[in-house]
């Protein structure tokens, strides 16, 4: 008899981040991601941009001005953030993929089968995150599969381990919430307010982040969406209004139909 | 301080991230705000180069404030100890130390010794001096022999003690001194002072870690020394959580320190002989200390000679002693590059490193290169060292041209750490053996392959020589056991070697039992006991779950597994702790033993009160409540009466290049540094000089995570060029407006040397600072590029002068002075002409610096 795994996922503490780029590299190696080009970007120690195609983490760097804790006097803050796919709980890239190459997981991620792809890019725009992404010169759609055949091998995802600081943490999904929501509470003791989880809700547009966050600023400050919505969420209402809208239609064309008898 | 830890060791800097999760408060002290200090609880901005103001300032505020650990500083450093009469201070002197011979540029250091001390330390002594080696090429390194007792104030009240000196010493060195020569706010200093000494005594304990940005400096040494004061006077030394952690910048530079690649020690710290040490009778003589462990020099040497000529060595024939090398002053990485500039030396092999880019004043370095006869390089890819004659900045500007350039340069593919079996040795001395994972491709072998062979078909060409000159390489004992098709030595033997055996061929299980007969060979004192019952303890890897905090089973940490050094220092005088949650290494009396979490840094059986007979010697002469048994005196040193070529207390001086004057003393910089004035290595003006504002900024040199050192192990790699993808410099929003540079343009710095361009990182992480009442800019360059690989850039240390500190000849790149301009440099011939026109208007002659 088989059991169903419990649904894993990554809590990125950035809190704790380094911004080493381990893991940049570390999911490179592992996924053989392609390399990208030498851009160098102006943005602070941040050459990779974004997340894409042929990257499946991405540290971003922020240097800010900031009150410091306590005394209140002005300093310096460095943010720096691994950003990776979501893996949501309601994911559209997975609900509008025609092929099924897309699929959720046994444990509760979400994969692209490059096999499988067809190219098609209809996840590309569904991604409220703009995560997923196709590769120039071969067409599919790539992103990050939380290292699905390491998961299968009983491994922990290749930026997992080799986070120096524990920076990003894999498991249960539930595990890591209530440990985000004790970490959030330390920080909070200790006079850092700024901290807070993103994603960890399972109530918000995307029904919960099966990769969610610790950040210490607002998520557009990292270049995350604050409030990110499953872009297939309103399509059955859609579909209510296309019906509506098209009875009204109906009936606007027979009054003008009609009426323009009397 | 002097390290970015978070970048430069990010795997290590693992720990320190837990223990802020556990609470500790972590101060980053460092010119530029970097990944360390962004996850450090504070970030104090400091001007390159002043650290030892900023030290001294805390020592002055521990005695000032009577912050210090008064029974550990009194019954364990030298803080009583009396000093001879004679000596004068740098407070008397305007910046100098009594001893100075101004025309030599070196110092006698005979008034720095202890009074009472009837014969000075011999290795300091005038005769030695007299042949010119006046610097640390006397000693391994730990102390220094001392003969007669020193006479003791135990009060610490008397006016010539080691306590009252250090008083006068730094009493000028003063939060206000602090502001003005470091750009630190009062205030701010303030705060560091208290939350160290809050942090340390008794209960608690505070550690400092630091790397190449305290030692890459003219008074490098002399840095590390002020943190090693401060951590006496606090009672950091030998205690959990405390010390003084020099982070290495390679895998096993610890390693390479310890079975060194440095030409003027043996392993285990024994220094190389000088020639004038004819027999080993002489050499100990010289070297040996007659109180504390150094007392069995005699068991090291032998067995090292045995391991290295094996049946060879006799007593008939004094072990082969006559084999080794002497060395006869400097002949370290400068000396020999100059050398070879001059023509002296005309051979080279270059393994793991890449002068050409990692050295100070590239441009001299590939004009040496240039005047060999030939060039070995070992690397993994084609690095500059190895293209010098074909693509360097001097083939470009003309100054080099491949047709005039004899050297032969032979390029051999090297090995990684991962195609290899071997030995890394950390900071902490521990060695963790790594196994192959994969075979090196194609023509790639290991570096102990290729010593092996090489040794092995000279030794077959010299085979039938009978000149007495070939004896060394005919004697040697070289029989290590090969595998495989291509015939890869056993790193395991060498290991065992480096263990030693005794008379039965049983490995030894640790140095005391090392012999000064012959009966015992060992080829590295410190690391006897590596291979204890014949197995590799650096392969041991029991995890962490199954051993208690301090992991003894974890690898294996010379000498005798211990984790920590002097930790007798853990237990008070009497052998007690000095707190529960300090407890690391006491005296048990039912047993009779001293035991902990750690192995006892002292001799098991000897109790708290033992005091010695007056003729005792070696360790035997060692009292039971001296944790410091390496040294000669059992003590740690607060002043350093031997050992150190530019004073016995360390004092703030200029860098070499430096746009300030030095408040405290009219002598700038360190008297005794090494200066190498020549065509080639102009210096620019330093403050107070003609020329000066020519160059009116600080730069400094650093590394960054995606890259490493030189270059060679990620410039030509991807994944890791691909995220710092291009060489740059670091500058504030308002050096970028004085000097009209714009965020991700390009940039040109220039030195009397040369000039290099980078693209423009405007940050606010670079702050500028107030110094003596002016606006220091400072200028950040990371130093890993050059004209090889996918990333490729100029080489920030081209930048840089040869200008040395005299103790261990290491290249001051932490701080200089430059200029900068927007846009890219000149090419060709264009780019000497703009730095000559530099020169010119600094005042610095074309016929002394053409």
């Amino acid at each position: 008899m088989t059991t169903t795994p419990p649904r894993v996922g990554f809590f990125t503490d950035t809190s704790v981040c380094i911004g080493c780029k381990a893991c940049e590299v570390a999911c490179k190696e592992w996924n053989d991601v392609p390399a990208d080009g030498l851009n160098f970007l102006t943005s602070s120690y941040d050459h990779t941009g974004t997340l894409g195609a042929d990257t499946w983490r991405h540290v971003a760097f922020i240097e800010q001005r900031v009150a410091a804790p306590g005394d209140g006097a002005e300093g310096l803050r460095w943010l720096m953030s691994s950003d990776v796919c979501k893996h949501c709980t309601h994911a559209a890239c997975l609900d509008v993929c025609p092929t099924g190459a897309l699929f959720r997981s046994e444990f509760g991620t979400v994969v692209v089968q490059a096999d499988v792809c067809n190219g098609c890019g209809y996840c590309i725009p569904a991604c409220p995150f703009g995560v997923i992404d196709r590769r120039e010169h071969d067409g599919r759609a790539w992103k990050c599969t939380m290292c699905y055949d390491r998961l299968r091998g009983g491994f922990e995802p290749a930026c997992a381990q080799a986070c120096p600081t524990q920076s990003i943490q894999f498991g249960p999904l539930d595990e890591l919430r209530s440990r985000a929501s004790a970490r959030v509470r330390t920080l909070h003791h200790r006079g850092v307010d700024d901290a807070r989880l993103y994603g960890a809700d399972e109530d918000d547009g995307v029904g919960g982040f099966g990769a969610f966050f610790l950040l210490l600023d607002e998520p557009e400050t990292y270049g995350l969406p604050p409030d990110p919505v499953v872009t297939t969420r309103d399509l059955p209402h859609l579909w209510r209004w296309a019906a509506a809208a098209a009875a009204t239609l109906t009936g606007a064309v027979a009054v003008a139909m009609f009426g323009g008898r009397r | 301080m002097g390290s970015n830890m978070a970048e430069c060791h990010p795997v290590g800097f693992q720990w320190v991230m837990e223990a802020k999760l556990r609470g500790a408060q972590v101060i980053h002290v460092d010119p530029r705000f970097t990944r360390t200090s962004a996850v450090a609880d504070r970030h104090v901005p400091i001007r390159a180069g002043s650290d030892i103001a900023f030290l001294g300032g805390i020592v002055n505020y521990i005695l000032e404030h009577g912050r210090e650990f008064r029974e550990y500083v009194e019954r364990y450093t030298n803080a009583a100890h009396l000093i001879d009469e004679s000596f004068r201070d740098t407070e008397d002197l305007d910046g100098l130390f009594s001893g100075w011979d101004p025309e030599r540029r070196v110092y006698d250091r005979s008034s720095w010794q202890y009074e009472g001390v009837s014969e000075i330390s011999a290795p300091m002594g005038a005769p030695r001096q007299s042949k010119g080696i006046a610097t640390g090429e006397r000693h391994g390194s730990h102390g220094a022999p001392l003969a007669g007792h020193p006479d003791t104030d135990p009060s610490l009240e008397h006016p010539r003690c080691v306590f009252q000196i250090l008083k006068r010493h730094y009493r000028r060195y003063t939060p206000e001194v602090v502001e003005q020569v470091c750009g630190v706010p009062r205030d701010e200093f303030l705060r560091v002072c208290e939350a160290l000494c809050d942090n340390s005594g008794p209960e608690r304990t505070s550690a400092f870690c630091y790397s190449v940005g305290w030692t890459q400096h003219t008074v490098g040494v002399q840095y590390i020394r002020t943190a090693c004061i401060i951590q006496l006077l606090l009672g950091n030394i030998g205690r959990p959580g405390g010390g003084i952690l020099a982070l290495r910048g390679h895998a096993s530079i610890q390693g390479s320190t310890d079975i060194p690649t440095l030409y003027n020690l043996l392993p285990g710290y024994l220094p190389m002989p000088q020639p004038e040490d004819q027999t080993i009778s002489d050499y100990l003589d010289y070297n040996a200390a007659p109180t504390g462990f150094w007392g069995h020099m005699d068991a090291y040497l032998i067995s090292l000679l045995k391991a290295y000529w094996g049946d060879a060595a006799t007593a008939d024939n004094d072990y082969c002693y006559g084999h080794l090398p002497r060395v006869s002053g400097d002949h370290s990485t400068y000396q020999s590059i100059l050398a070879m500039r001059d023509g002296t030396v005309k051979g080279f092999f270059v393994m793991g490193e890449n002068p050409a880019v990692g050295s100070a004043n590239g441009k001299l370095q590939r004009l040496a290169l240039a005047n060999l006869d030939w060039l070995v390089v070992r690397d993994l890819y084609e690095i500059e060292t190895a293209s010098f004659w074909y693509d360097s900045p001097e083939i470009d500007t003309g100054e080099l041209h491949t047709g005039d350039i004899g050297t032969e340069v032979f390029f051999m593919p090297a090995a990684a750490h991962t195609e290899k079996d071997g030995s890394f040795t950390n900071t902490q001395r521990l060695l963790q053996w790594h196994h192959k994972a994969v075979e090196p491709p194609d023509d790639c072998r290991s570096e102990l392959w290729f010593m092996y062979h090489l040794g092995r078909l000279i030794r077959q060409k010299l085979a039938r020589s009978t000149d007495e000159r070939d004896r060394p390489l005919l004697d040697l004992r070289w029989d290590y056991p090969t595998n495989g098709d291509t015939s890869e030595p056993d790193a395991e033997a060498v290991l065992r070697e480096v263990n030693g055996w005794d008379a039965a061929g049983a490995p030894l299980s640790g140095y005391t039992q090392t012999k000064p007969d012959g009966s015992t060979v060992c080829g590295c004192w410190i690391y006897c006991g590596v291979y204890a019952d014949g197995l590799n303890q650096a392969a041991r890897r029991s995890p962490r779950v199954d051993l208690d905090w301090v992991a003894p089973e974890w690898g294996w940490a010379w000498p005798a597994n211990r984790r920590m050094l002097y930790n007798r220092a853990s237990a008070a005088p009497d052998g007690t702790p000095w707190s529960e949650a300090t407890r690391y290494v006491w005296w048990d009396a039912d047993r009779k033993r001293w035991t902990g979490h750690d192995v006892p840094d002292f001799e098991a059986g000897k109790p708290p009160d033992y005091e010695p007979a007056p003729d005792a010697e070696a360790e035997a002469a060692i009292r039971g409540d001296d944790p410091f048994i390496m040294q000669a005196d059992g003590v740690g040193w607060l002043f350093a009466p031997a050992g150190l070529a530019d004073g016995p207390l360390p004092a703030h001086y200029e860098p070499h290049e430096s746009p300030f004057g030095n408040p405290l003393y009219s002598q700038r910089s360190n008297p005794a540094r090494q200066m190498f004035p020549r065509p080639e290595d102009p210096y620019n003006p330093a403050d107070g000089q003609p020329g000066a504002d020519v160059f009116p900024y600080v730069v400094t040199t650093y590394r960054v995570t995606e890259h490493h050192t030189a270059g060679g192990m990620s410039r030509f790699l991807p994944y890791l060029s691909e995220l710092q993808p291009e060489m740059f410099c670091e500058v504030s929003p308002e050096l970028a407006a004085e000097r009209n540079l714009t965020n991700g343009d390009w940039a040109t710095i220039v030195s009397s040397r040369t000039a290099i361009e980078a693209r423009v990182l405007v940050t606010e992480r670079v702050a500028p600072l107030e110094i003596q009442g002016r606006r220091l800019q400072q200028v950040g360059l990371p130093y890993h590029w050059g004209t090889r690989g996918l990333s490729t850039g100029d080489a920030a240390n081209d930048l840089f002068p040869l200008v040395l500190d005299p103790n261990v000849h290491i290249q001051e790149v932490k701080a200089a002075t430059c200029d900068v301009r927007p846009g890219r440099r000149p090419r060709g011939p264009a780019l000497t002409a703009l730095v000559h026109e530099y020169r010119k208007r600094a005042g610095l002659s074309e016929e002394e610096h053409a």
